[in-house]
């Protein structure tokens, strides 16, 4: 959060005036306001966890992981390929705690479930980060843009916006998804990304366009500041709060838009594995092998569901107006 | 106004034209139409290919093809010339026959799930408003949350195994539940409804107790009686309904201290009942017009007493009475299916597995109009449920999130400072200002929806305006395609400019720039 730069003398805090906040900037605020969050902190570890452990397990890249068995490559079917994680100890009727050599299973073809699933969370981990990071780029230059200097730049950015916006993003995305599914995740992802930038082009603007009449812009303008300087010293520090809410839902958007498409097929293809491809891939399986279907499910619900989280988190640490009071809190704050 | 409204069209058919040529591109270079056709083995290949690239004009490169596809979508706009050429399909079908088809099976599919969504959000949402930071509120955000974090194939398939596999075995070995499953359901039910009324800790051991003992008094009673096989309402358990809406109509419309509105509700539900003795003859012989004269005679009619009897205030009274009449006589309605249901369920083509998981209708079922409704209610049960979980959660968000802001407006602390009761308040004043912002999202939904839901639609195999793209983009079959698109893209046009222009007409804040 301190990287986002924000000016200690914005006329938020100085009109905030009390006197336990004084010298705190906007940025260390908002910090202290998320951090406080225990929803929102909790989704934020959990997120990390699960992230570092499935890297840390097959390896990014060239660098190889502590699990033995890698994505792809075929190993003997053990027992019908049944998961052999037991996390019942034999105290209770279990088989005790232990991992087993397929902790996951093994899909139908024989190759380590677990290892598949932690390839998965990669990927589709992946493909929420960068739609969510070059969409929220895309839509920010835009919408700031648009916003600033009005007029006719802005009539025809908001017209080009408002012709991607007519197609469904599912729509467009299968397309897309069509043409360069077999790409791999990150031209996937990046192609994703270009058209779905429309909804935070919109915020921006319309931040934008209130922002752009206030005094300190007045005053930067007066003092010499080139456009360029005013847009992203000035203005873009100030309407980061939208952009950075708004990033977060698309990311947790992003994650089911890339399920979805692969469940059409349009989504990333094999010898790669996403988590939506592993169940879209399964489905038929569940009566039987059910765990083939579980595991990712459990990811894919829990990945959204936490960058969900971290996403309302954060709305409540940049408006506190729609914050939950605490009666305890407010009696704190107040008697300081 | 009108230059307001002229330009807005003027400016949406240059965007629809624009983004057209987009989606015609990239649908265009999305693969190879000609797939198919080059791995088969017949042996007038060459003669095929031929003829497919000739019928869809595949010689030309997509982005001067557009201008021809163009050119007969224009010819849509000339009025009654009925000369509209949206191309063939890759089966030589053409585009402008399967549309409606496809966008018919939508529409019956997104309809239902549409209006309980909203319904229930809007409830659930005022519930929750009105509880906020409680147990049930913190419960249903989370839920909520949840929802948005499902993917909809997964709720579809997860659907299919559980309810539609699970209820049909429960159906076919033995429709009884166990005592200690009612005996769970009855406390997780009555611990709902203590969540769900709040209060004190007396009130809420009452309500506990309460709604723990009636609910699981009927599972027992369901058990006991066969009654997932014979299900109905009966006599009595038809009265204690139509009682509870009484009630609760004027609970809600009214409070009930309002003696007069009680009346009101009361007559037309006494009415209802009476008729269910009465119309069993009429209902053997109804049509699916006998049952919409019959809806729109109960509503006139709860119209009328209430007009007649609703004294100073005949608008609250004429509320009351068509709610009423309109709920009460859909109880009737509702016994007389379940009179149907053995029949439906003993019939060869069923045999004993009602809930089906795919299609929109049982291929051949005749039947009259009770049979075939309960064959359209049990294809699109699933599917329903699949898609109203996920509009569900934003409507309940929405509404919530709408409501605790209007009541911390001036005005609401004016009514509650001038003495009104705080049902008046809340129904009053508060909720229609709360239902301005919805409104947009509505018009919103309605034109994503009738785009057919894509995944919804291939899990359940209905053949709507979602598997018709998803299919022809499978064979990068162009005009399909592009079909889907001008339909779903001018309602979204249109439905957008609906909300604009509700949100003026309803907020007298907003004006119309022009």
């Amino acid at each position: 959060m301190t990287q986002l730069a924000i000016e200690p003398s914005t006329p938020e805090t100085e009109s905030a005036g009390h006197e336990s906040v004084a010298g705190q900037t906007q940025a260390r605020l908002v910090f202290k306001r998320f951090v406080s969050n225990k929803i929102a902190m909790t989704s934020l570890i959990v997120l990390v966890l699960i992230v570092g452990f499935s890297i840390s397990a097959i390896g990014i890249g060239p660098i190889p992981g502590w699990w033995k068995y890698d994505y792809v490559q075929l190993n003997p079917q053990n027992n019908g390929g049944a998961a052999t994680l037991s996390l019942i100890p034999e105290w209770l009727g279990g088989a005790g705690i232990m991992l087993g050599e397929h902790p996951f299973g093994q899909s139908r073809i024989g190759v380590d479930y677990f290892a598949m699933t932690m390839r998965g969370i990669q990927n589709s981990f992946l493909v929420m980060v960068v739609i969510g990071g070059v969409g929220t780029i895309i839509g920010t230059v835009v919408g700031a843009i648009a916003g600033y200097y009005r007029g006719w730049v802005d009539s025809v950015l908001m017209r080009i916006t408002d012709i991607f916006i007519v197609i469904p993003a599912l729509v467009i995305g299968a397309v897309v998804g069509r043409t360069a599914g077999g790409l791999g995740a990150i031209v996937l992802a990046v192609l994703l990304a270009f058209v779905s930038w429309m909804s935070i082009a919109r915020l921006v603007r319309a931040e934008f366009l209130t922002l752009r009449e206030r005094e300190f812009v007045e005053a930067a303008r007066v003092a010499g500041a080139s456009d360029m300087r005013i847009i992203f010293k000035h203005i873009l520090p100030n309407a980061v709060g939208v952009v950075i809410v708004a990033a977060t839902l698309l990311a947790a958007a992003a994650i089911l838009l890339e399920t979805a498409l692969s469940y059409l097929g349009y989504g990333i293809r094999p010898p790669e594995v996403s988590l939506g491809r592993l169940i879209s891939d399964n489905q038929s399986a569940f009566a039987t092998r059910p765990w083939l279907y579980w595991w990712p499910a459990t990811f894919i619900v829990l990945l959204a569901l936490l960058v969900n989280f971290i996403g309302d988190g954060l709305r409540d640490a940049f408006d506190p107006r729609q914050k939950r009071f605490k009666r305890r809190k407010m009696r704190e704050f107040v008697g300081q | 106004m009108v230059s307001f409204i002229l330009r807005r069209i003027v400016v949406s058919i240059l965007i629809l034209i624009a983004a057209s040529f987009i989606m015609y591109v990239l649908a265009a270079n999305s693969g190879d139409p000609l797939r198919d056709l080059e791995g088969s083995n017949s042996p007038n290949k060459d003669q095929l290919i031929a003829a497919r690239v000739q019928a869809l004009d595949l010689d030309v490169p997509p982005p001067l093809r557009w201008f021809l596809w163009l050119g007969g979508a224009a010819k849509c706009l000339i009025p009654f010339a009925n000369a509209c050429d949206l191309g063939l399909t890759i089966q030589n079908a053409e585009v402008t026959t399967i549309l409606p088809t496809a966008m018919l099976a939508t529409v019956q599919l997104v309809t239902l799930a549409f209006v309980l969504a909203l319904v229930l959000g809007i409830v659930v949402g005022i519930a929750t408003a009105l509880r906020q930071y409680s147990g049930f509120d913190l419960s249903v955000t989370f839920v909520s949350f949840f929802l948005f974090s499902l993917p909809s194939f997964l709720v579809a398939v997860l659907l299919k195994e559980f309810i539609a596999i699970g209820f049909n075995n429960f159906l076919q070995r033995d429709p009884t539940i166990a005592p200690v499953a009612i005996v769970l359901i009855a406390v997780v039910a009555g611990l709902v409804w203590q969540v769900l009324i709040g209060g004190a800790f007396k009130r809420r051991a009452v309500v506990f107790g309460v709604s723990a003992l009636a609910t699981g008094l009927v599972l027992a009673y369901m058990s006991l009686s066969d009654w997932f096989l014979h299900p109905g309402l009966g006599p009595v358990g038809l009265l204690v309904l139509i009682a509870g809406t009484v009630v609760a109509t004027t609970a809600l419309v009214a409070g009930l201290s309002n003696r007069r509105v009680l009346l009101i509700s009361g007559i037309n539900g006494a009415i209802a009942y009476a008729c269910y003795f009465a119309l069993q003859g009429l209902f053997d012989v109804s049509t699916i017009g006998t049952l919409l004269i019959l809806a729109l005679v109960a509503i006139i009619v709860g119209i009328a007493i209430g007009f007649a009897l609703g004294a100073h205030d005949k608008g609250q009274g004429m509320r009351a009475g068509a709610i009423t009449a309109l709920v009460t006589s859909g109880l009737v309605v509702l016994d007389r299916f379940m009179q149907s249901w053995p029949a439906y369920v003993d019939s060869p083509r069923i045999n004993g597995r009602p809930i089906a998981t795919v299609g929109a209708g049982t291929p051949g079922f005749g039947g009259d109009v009770w049979l075939s409704g309960i064959d359209t209610f049990t294809h699109l049960l699933l599917p329903t449920i699949a898609l109203l979980l996920i509009s569900f959660a934003s409507y309940t968000r929405y509404s919530r999130s709408g409501l605790l802001e209007v009541l911390n407006q001036d005005y609401i602390r004016t009514a509650r400072a001038k003495g009104l009761p705080e049902r008046t308040v809340i129904v009053r004043h508060a909720f229609r200002n709360m239902l301005i912002p919805i409104a947009t999202l509505v018009a919103t939904d309605v034109g994503a929806l009738l785009g057919g839901a894509v995944i919804t639609e291939r899990v359940f195999a209905i053949s709507g305006m979602g598997a018709l793209f998803a299919s022809s983009l499978d064979r990068v079959d162009l005009n399909p395609i592009m079909g889907y698109f001008v339909v779903i893209a001018i309602m979204a046009i249109l439905f957008n400019f609906l909300a604009d222009l509700a949100y003026a007409v309803l907020d007298p804040r907003v004006r119309v720039r022009t």
